[in-house]
């Protein structure tokens, strides 16, 4: 059974197509992938060892691509307001976040736009995620549903 | 060495329950960066018309990445884990995972493929709750980057 249209804000016949959601930058450091390693339990090591991302094949450790996923979501759900209306999510990792170990870690800019309305309440937001020159997510897309 | 065909279509049933805490929730919130209170506080998820809070899109991966590793880790599918990296991931949800809920995972072998001299098997983790309410679909594809021995370009190093 789906749990009631979660109430907020935003209504589905507010949004129009093309708008621009607004942006989110945000660093990402080595502590965050100890972080989420713990929090989440995927504790593979190119993830925390630069030794073993070496031996890899890995210019140095990256982070988890489900962090990347993560982060971001929020684009989305804060634009919503209520991250129940996410109803598909959906990525392609494309190019890893390399995560050096020092004070500044690796900057990921998160946009999207909204891409189209669909039937039944329904819109499909697209988003980019860049760490400096790199599309770090493809095909990255998330459907939600409003009121 | 390509991975064993043979497992595509494999069904793995559901093997223990789930039991999601409120602060494992808050502490996959905090792990993401994300500030939103309907991860945190009942009242608010509850304003929001949850029954309690609700956990971030993308937790789902914490029970079903351990379910799936019932294939992964398995010594007959002949993966190398060490040259695994996350190809994809999808998440199909009938409704928001909650702090309280007891959920199972079936996992499914949708695809085993080579390409491009990498090995891609794609799975599928049908999360419900013990009582047989569908809650998330999480699909997944790994990749084991030039484990699969075919497709060098170069035939002569064939």
């Amino acid at each position: 059974m789906v749990s009631a249209l979660p109430t907020t804000a935003l209504a589905y016949d507010s949004v129009a197509e093309g708008t621009e959601l607004p942006e989110i930058q945000t660093r990402v450091r080595r502590a965050d992938l100890v972080r989420y390693s713990g929090a989440s339990g995927d504790f593979n090591v190119i993830h925390w060892n630069e030794r073993a991302a070496r031996a890899a094949g890995l210019p140095d450790v990256i982070a988890h691509g489900m962090l990347t996923m993560a982060i971001a979501a929020r684009i989305v759900t804060d634009w919503v307001r209520n991250p129940g209306a996410m109803v598909e999510y959906a990525v392609r990792f494309s190019r890893p976040v390399i995560v050096p170990d020092d004070e500044d870690g690796a900057e990921l800019v998160v946009s999207a736009r909204v891409a189209k309305k669909l039937p039944d309440h329904r819109v499909r937001v697209d988003i980019i995620v860049r760490c400096g020159a790199d599309k770090v997510l493809s095909m990255a897309r998330a459907v939600v549903v409003l009121p | 060495m390509p991975l064993d065909p043979a497992f595509i279509g494999r069904t793995y049933p559901a093997v223990e329950v789930y039991e999601v805490g409120r602060e494992k929730i808050r502490e996959f919130a905090d792990a993401i960066g994300d500030p939103n209170p309907v991860y945190r506080d009942r009242g608010t998820a509850r304003a929001a018309g949850h029954q309690d809070v609700i956990a971030p899109p993308t937790f789902p991966i914490v029970i079903t990445a351990r379910i799936g590793e019932q294939v992964i880790f398995d010594p007959e599918l002949g993966l190398d884990y060490t040259k695994v990296v996350h190809g994809q991931q999808r998440f199909v949800v009938t409704r928001p995972v909650r702090a309280g809920d007891r959920l199972i995972g079936v996992l499914t072998v949708d695809n085993i493929q080579a390409a491009a001299g990498n090995d891609l098997i794609s799975t599928r983790v049908d999360v419900s709750t013990e009582d047989g309410e569908p809650v998330v679909t999480a699909y997944s594809m790994l990749v084991a980057r030039g484990t699969s021995g075919v497709a060098t370009s170069d035939p002569s190093k064939a």
